[in-house]
């Protein structure tokens, strides 16, 4: 299934524990917009690649690839764990009172 | 209050002082995620879906309006500006930097407050009554109990590797809010035939993916045995129990393995060795730590439930709010309030910075500066005059305190869900939010009258389902959120885990089912009758046939 989708590399990173995402230049951003998207395995193996190696060099945490479908301005994954993990939590954060 | 001795502050420090080194050294690369990962969770730090989450302890409930106007600043400084209050009566923080734990930690410590233990294999918080010292039905305060296990259990050498984790409740009353039945080790006090105080012991409860009813291995324990007791529990548990399977590893597979006879009989040998050791508690300890729960110096009252009556006839959200949220107070004059975090506002159990100053401050001006978290997501404000509680209730309402809904239907029990947690199959906050939106009618919620509704996200069981009498467990189901129900659940004196009611409901059918099997209750019920009682009289099939129709 994974491989008919396009797909982005997702983490933690390591100082402040935030999700972020695998950019082109091999960096790491906190918004999905600047994601860099494989479009078929072979790509998406060198991502996680490259990903793997930026936790073993302590940048970020347990990085892996997720489907994403790509509409609008960002990718939007596919499943709802990662919809949630990607764009926070679908309740409020309480506030105000 | 217990006040913290030169050993537990300086344990505390050091402790705090040792993370900043290892955090340091994880930062640096010096320790790789394997390698600091154990190093956390001894610290209470878990990576969650989005962030790093600090599980807090606050020991058996128990926080002064000091400590909570900490939690506040910690949310505020370190957090987003909330906390969570958990089902095991802690805190946790959701979106915590790493590289600023270390100091986090420190500001606790300022305030005897720490993370150790709160998460691992091994005795964690323990856990026990809301109500404890103030309670009208209170046999002994249990927290004189749950302090001596407290330093007992603390860095516990012996005990730091266990198979998996142990949680410990325990309740002074007969009517158990402790939930002391699903638990891995329950105390209930109670009198033996002299009139003495005592403890039945209860092994080998609790919900997760096999729950379990615990077992009485002993009916009544002399108090200065305890501490030897417990640890003969953990020493036969630490040797026999599995470590092969995590799922399989809890005190209460091992009970439900070998039978509750073989486990007393393994317990009582390992006793006869510990029982005159110096875990022997000498009566002098005892006074030590009962001193440190010493009852303030209540300034007399007369009773007031005259003019309570008159306020209330007055005011009907007033009545109702005295209906639900008010518990009966040993000492003549005084109430124990029941703060509902129910509110629609927010998710079951959060409460804003501001919200917790609020209460800080609320517990100084109407009680002895004293709060308690409860098991249900609740806090408690335990010595409030009773003349003084609509002034209470009135400014309670100003920070969206004063919900009225205290054991009703829309006082929701919720883990975090797949919202915030990693564990996670499905979200429990969004349907807990529909039923309280559905549920806003404060006549009717009254008029339904007693019920528990618990959700979790997963089989952890954290939202501790099993016990529900309506009890919600989310499943993934195809890459789709399903809720499956059961009913007549209770982790009160009447414990019991609650069964199927049949095949689950997507989430956009899962509150209609919640109307549906109520709308049965009401309609099945007997004058007062609750609607535990209810189930019990008539079963599963009318519920049943609610939810599915005719088989």
């Amino acid at each position: 299934m994974l491989s008919l989708m396009p797909q982005i590399v997702i983490a933690n990173s390591l100082a402040d524990g935030f999700v972020v995402f695998l950019t082109a230049s091999n960096g790491w951003s906190s918004r999905v917009r600047d994601a860099t998207v494989a479009h078929d395995d072979a790509d998406a193996e060198v991502l996680l690649r490259s990903a793997k190696a930026a936790a073993e060099n302590n940048l970020v945490i347990d990085p892996y690839l997720i489907a994403v479908e790509l509409k609008g301005d960002a990718p939007e994954p596919t499943e709802y764990r990662e919809y949630i993990r990607v764009f926070g939590p679908s309740v409020a954060i309480p506030s105000g009172q | 209050m217990y006040k913290y001795d030169e050993f537990d502050s300086r344990l505390v420090t050091e402790r705090a002082e040792q993370f900043r080194r290892q955090v340091k050294r994880r930062l640096s690369g010096e320790l790789s995620e394997d390698q600091f990962k154990p190093l956390r969770l001894m610290n209470g730090l878990y990576l969650q879906l989005h962030a790093y989450m600090l599980r807090v302890n606050v020991p058996y409930g128990m926080l002064s309006s000091t400590q909570m106007r900490k939690l506040a600043h910690i949310a505020r400084k370190y957090d987003r500006g909330y906390g969570h209050f958990t089902t095991r009566q802690n805190i946790q923080y959701n979106w915590i930097q790493l590289e600023q734990v270390p100091d986090l930690l420190a500001e606790l410590a300022q305030v005897e407050m720490h993370a150790i233990q709160s998460s691992g294999n091994c005795i964690r918080n323990v856990t026990s009554d809301q109500y404890a010292g103030v309670a009208a039905d209170e046999l002994e305060d249990p927290r004189v109990w749950c302090e001596i296990i407290r330093q007992w259990s603390t860095l516990h050498p012996e005990f730091s590797f266990l198979p998996r984790k142990f949680k410990i409740a325990v309740t002074g009353s007969p009517n158990d809010r402790a939930a002391v039945q699903v638990h891995d080790i329950g105390l209930r006090m109670h009198r033996n035939d002299d009139g003495q105080a005592g403890f039945e012991v209860i092994v080998g409860g609790g919900q997760g993916r096999t729950p379990h009813i615990g077992k009485t291995i002993r009916e009544w324990l002399e108090p200065e045995h305890l501490l030897s007791y417990l640890e003969a529990i953990l020493r036969v548990y630490n040797q026999d129990g599995r470590r092969d399977n995590m799922y399989k590893s809890r005190i209460k597979i091992l009970v439900h393995e070998i039978g509750a006879d073989t486990f007393r009989e393994l317990v009582e040998t390992e006793w006869a060795e510990l029982r005159d050791s110096e875990l022997r508690l000498p009566q002098s300890e005892i006074d030590r730590i009962s001193a440190c729960f010493a009852p303030p110096d209540y300034p007399r009252r007369a009773d007031a439930k005259t003019l309570l009556d008159s306020q209330a006839a007055a005011r009907p959200d007033f009545a109702a709010w005295l209906h639900s949220n008010i518990a009966e107070h040993k000492v003549p004059g005084y109430a124990i309030v029941n703060i509902s975090l129910k509110s629609l506002a927010a998710p079951p159990g959060d409460m804003t910075a501001k919200q917790m100053v609020a209460a800080a401050d609320l517990a100084d001006e109407y009680g002895f500066g004293e709060l308690r978290v409860n098991h249900r997501q609740n806090l408690v404000l335990p010595d409030v005059p009773q003349e003084q509680l609509l002034e209470l209730w009135q400014k309670l309402n100003t920070h969206g305190l004063g919900t009225a809904n205290i054991g009703h239907v829309s006082d929701i029990v919720a883990c975090p869900g797949l919202d915030y947690c990693s564990l996670a199959n499905a979200r429990s906050i969004p349907i807990a939010q529909e039923i309280n939106a559905r549920f806003q009618d404060l006549d009717r919620v009254h008029d339904i009258g007693e019920l528990s509704i618990n959700i979790s996200g997963c089989m952890n069981a954290c939202g501790h389902h099993h016990v529900g009498n309506i009890g919600i467990l989310g499943v993934d189901k195809k890459g789709k959120e399903y809720y499956q129900f059961t009913l007549g659940g209770s982790s009160g004196r009447d414990a019991a885990l609650g069964e199927r009611t049949g095949r689950g409901f997507p989430a956009a059918e899962a509150v209609d089912a919640v109307e549906s099997i109520i709308a049965t209750y009401l309609r099945l019920r007997a004058s007062d009758e609750r609607f535990v009682d209810t189930y019990r009289r008539v079963g599963m099939e009318p519920f049943q046939e609610a939810l599915y129709g005719a088989a």
